[in-house]
């Protein structure tokens, strides 16, 4: 279910990886300290404390390398959500419109959909729209989210890198079936989602 | 902290604020009371009952989730299940839990003041407090059904919700008058009522913290309250504010809500920090590493906290500019909480520790805050957020720092005030026992949902996809292991008040504050001659601290 489905999962799942592991270190190197210090300087083994007020090159210390640290973290975060924000200009545009409770999509030929059928490595972008309160679009294996609000238009895009099916769920809470605002993207070869796309013409023609 | 207190001898006995029989007597000596104490004691009784139902409305949204779908309710209970738990348990008792009953309690008494600086505002606090909780179980009883919007009341949803969310709103706006008048109340009292001799950095750091805290009360809380007021204008006379269709910006109202219901994590954690401050010394033995870096860094909290709110937001399409600039901010905010946790540290070492129940809590917060303040980091970097906010990461995080954090802060409070309280002690090994449980419990309870979050599960679901249940069912065994605890552990204070061993001794734990030299329980008047400060807090002095063992 995490699979590397989409160019944004290998810059967020790195960030994560770096973020965890430097937290996973402060969070170890705390409670270790604290242990050892109660265990070390336990009233049966230390009878008598000593008063050591502070020191000021400890605060330093303390406080300009978490600053280091975490400039660093903004760092990876922020360029991380830059290019979830510049989609490219090659991309196919689909509507996405999320009301109570259920998503469709409408392609930029007029063909519509529940589920969300795109090409493998060409660039989608999606443009948001609510029909009644708000929603969020989130795709877990792509990595990619974005609230869906009444009277204004947000967009994401993601380049879809592996054949299969993939979970859509809206995140922000809508009312009574918002867990079952449900939908999918599913990720074709070009000859399958043009196969796909004719069948849809061709039905759209009979009706 | 040396200072001037005499024992007067009133034929060789003191009556406490318990026995004391003022103008009015019996019940109404305590529903018409003004003395700071017992309007502690007031607000400890009903926060608790909240508690109590929050608690059990937790508990059934976990056994709801025990099951991919219908375990025990449809969709809308469970919907008002997790509305009604997070409205009760912010509004009603994680805000208000430290500071208006340890506050109102030993603020007077830690700067060595009579009593606060508008005793009559603080007993109508609590009548507004009461009001408020009175409204939201209104609410739940009345025919219309709970609100079923999120605690957040996010607008389009919460104008067209038929539920009783206007009662609920009011509920809200009353409360937060109760919390500014509380806020407003401890910065006359800080200002104006500290003892001779007791300047800024002579003040205990549970003071500093409540001070922190009353100035994000008195300045934020008036602006989710005109928010709220705007919303309930907007369903009864269909002004366009927030709402799309009647040309409002439901962003706007987002923004508005996140600028008080931000800083209110702070409202919230900064009293839960000051209690740390003061049991990691008392129960070393020894002075608290670096004071004033401690004080300075509940005010950077108060400043830095106030312009962190839009990261609540990150996913809302607001514009590059905002999310770059609120990003930054929500890492730097975590420097201050970051000095916090070193300082504590320090002051365990070369200490002499005794590990009591106290401490026990204090150290389980530690573990626990820095979890959740660094998954807050986490979720600060702006391209992890958008994959994990309104996942169960998120809840997993603010449990961690509500629950983790300020609950436990609540529970390192009780155990070390409650015997100065009731003049009772409790069963420690019990304490010890509950202890165990309530921590095994909590991190099975919310560690999985940090997991669920990553694995992409949506919050507020009620129905989920059957990958996430083995999961879904580690955390509701856990949240029974977490109730035992509980149970056991309000048992057994509740034992004591009854049966406990009485204690007469000032000073039990061998603190330095002026808790500490004063009658136990204290008198009416906190002090019987006006205490004289010569001394920073937190000086120990070694062999010159009796202790009581319990009889």
């Amino acid at each position: 279910m995490l699979a590397d489905a989409s160019n944004f999962v290998h810059s967020v799942d790195s960030t994560f990886t770096i973020i965890v592991a430097i937290c996973v270190f402060f969070l170890v190197l705390i409670t270790a300290l604290m242990i050892l210090f109660v265990f070390k300087y336990n009233s049966k083994r230390n009878k008598k404390a000593e008063n050591i007020h502070g020191s000021l090159p400890l605060e330093i210390t303390w406080t300009v390398i978490p600053v280091i640290l975490v400039l660093y973290m903004f760092y990876l975060g922020w360029t991380g959500y830059k290019q979830m924000t510049d989609a490219p200009k090659n991309s196919m545009i689909v509507d996405v419109y999320g009301q109570m409770w259920s998503w469709s999509y409408k392609y930029p030929n007029g063909v519509k959909s529940d589920t969300l059928f795109v090409p493998i490595n060409k660039p989608v972008k999606l443009m948001l729209h609510s029909r009644d309160v708000d929603h969020s679009f989130y795709v877990p294996a792509f990595r990619i989210k974005k609230d869906v609000i009444p009277d204004r238009i947000n967009t994401e895009w993601f380049l879809p890198k592996r054949l299969g099916s993939y979970d859509v769920f809206c995140a922000e809470y809508c009312g009574l079936r918002h867990s079952y605002m449900y939908s999918e993207v599913v990720v074709l070869s070009q000859d399958q989602y043009d196969k796909w796309m004719a069948g849809k013409l061709s039905d759209n023609d009979k009706e | 902290m040396a200072s001037e207190t005499l024992s007067i001898n009133h034929n060789g006995y003191h009556e406490s604020y318990l026995e004391y029989q003022g103008k009015h007597k019996g019940i109404w000596g305590w529903l018409l009371t003004t003395d700071h104490k017992r309007i502690g004691v007031l607000y400890m009784i009903s926060i608790l009952s909240f508690f109590a139902v929050g608690v059990t409305l937790g508990f059934l949204i976990r056994l709801e989730l025990l099951t991919p779908q219908g375990t025990i309710v449809g969709p809308q209970a469970y919907n008002e299940f997790f509305t009604v738990h997070g409205v009760i348990m912010i509004f009603l008792f994680i805000i208000p839990v430290i500071s208006a009953i340890f506050g109102n309690f030993f603020l007077p008494i830690l700067i060595g003041a009579k009593d606060v600086a508008f005793p009559r505002i603080n007993l109508l606090s609590w009548y507004l407090y009461l009001t408020g909780g009175a409204l939201v179980l209104l609410a739940i009883v009345l025919p219309g059904g709970a609100p079923d919007t999120g605690w957040t009341f996010y607008i389009p949803y919460s104008v067209r919700t038929s539920t009783n969310l206007i009662i609920t709103l009011v509920a809200a706006f009353i409360l937060g008058m109760s919390s500014i008048l509380t806020g407003l109340n401890f910065i006359s009292t800080i200002h104006r009522m500290r003892a001779e001799g007791m300047s800024w950095f002579k003040m205990p750091l549970f003071a500093w913290s409540l001070y922190a805290t009353s100035w994000i009360q008195v300045i934020a809380t008036p602006i989710v309250g005109i928010t709220l007021v705007m919303v309930i204008v907007e369903r009864v006379f269909h002004v366009g504010i927030f709402d799309p269709t009647l040309g409002g910006d439901p962003i706007l109202y987002q923004h508005l809500f996140w600028i008080y219901s931000h800083p209110a994590v702070y409202i919230i954690i900064l009293p839960a920090m000051g209690v740390i401050s003061e049991i990691v010394p008392v129960f070393s033995q020894r002075t608290i590493f670096g004071y004033k870096f401690i004080a300075f860094s509940s005010i950077a909290i108060a400043v830095f906290g106030s312009l962190v709110w839009a990261h609540h937001m990150f996913s809302t399409g607001i514009s590059d500019t905002a999310e770059f600039v609120f990003s930054l901010l929500t890492f730097l905010v975590a420097i201050p909480s970051a000095i916090k946790v070193f300082n504590w540290i320090a002051t365990l070492y070369k200490g002499s520790i005794l590990l009591e129940p106290p401490l026990l809590y204090a150290l389980a917060f530690i573990f626990l805050f820095t979890i959740g303040g660094l998954t807050g980091i986490i979720q600060g970097a702006i391209s992890l957020d958008i994959y994990l906010t309104d996942t169960y990461f998120i809840v997993a995080h603010f449990h961690y720092t509500m629950f983790g954090g300020t609950g436990f802060g609540f529970f390192a409070a009780l155990h070390y005030w409650f015997p100065k309280m009731f003049g009772r002690q409790y069963n420690k090994k019990i304490a010890k026992i509950a202890f165990w449980f309530v921590f095994i419990g909590f991190n099975t309870l919310y560690f999985p949902m940090f997991i669920l979050g990553w694995m992409g599960m949506p919050r507020r679901s009620y129905h989920y996809l059957p990958q996430f249940q083995p999961l879904h069912v580690l955390s509701t065994v856990g949240s029974w292991i977490l109730i035992t605890g509980l149970i056991i552990m309000f048992t057994n204070l509740f034992r004591s008040l009854l049966k406990g061993g009485k204690i007469t001794k000032k000073n039990i734990w061998g603190g330095e504050t002026l808790e500490w030299q004063i009658e136990t329980p204290p008198t009416f008047e906190n002090f019987e001659f006006e205490p004289k400060v010569f001394e920073a807090p937190y000086e120990y002095k070694q062999n010159e601290i009796e202790k009581e063992e319990v009889k």
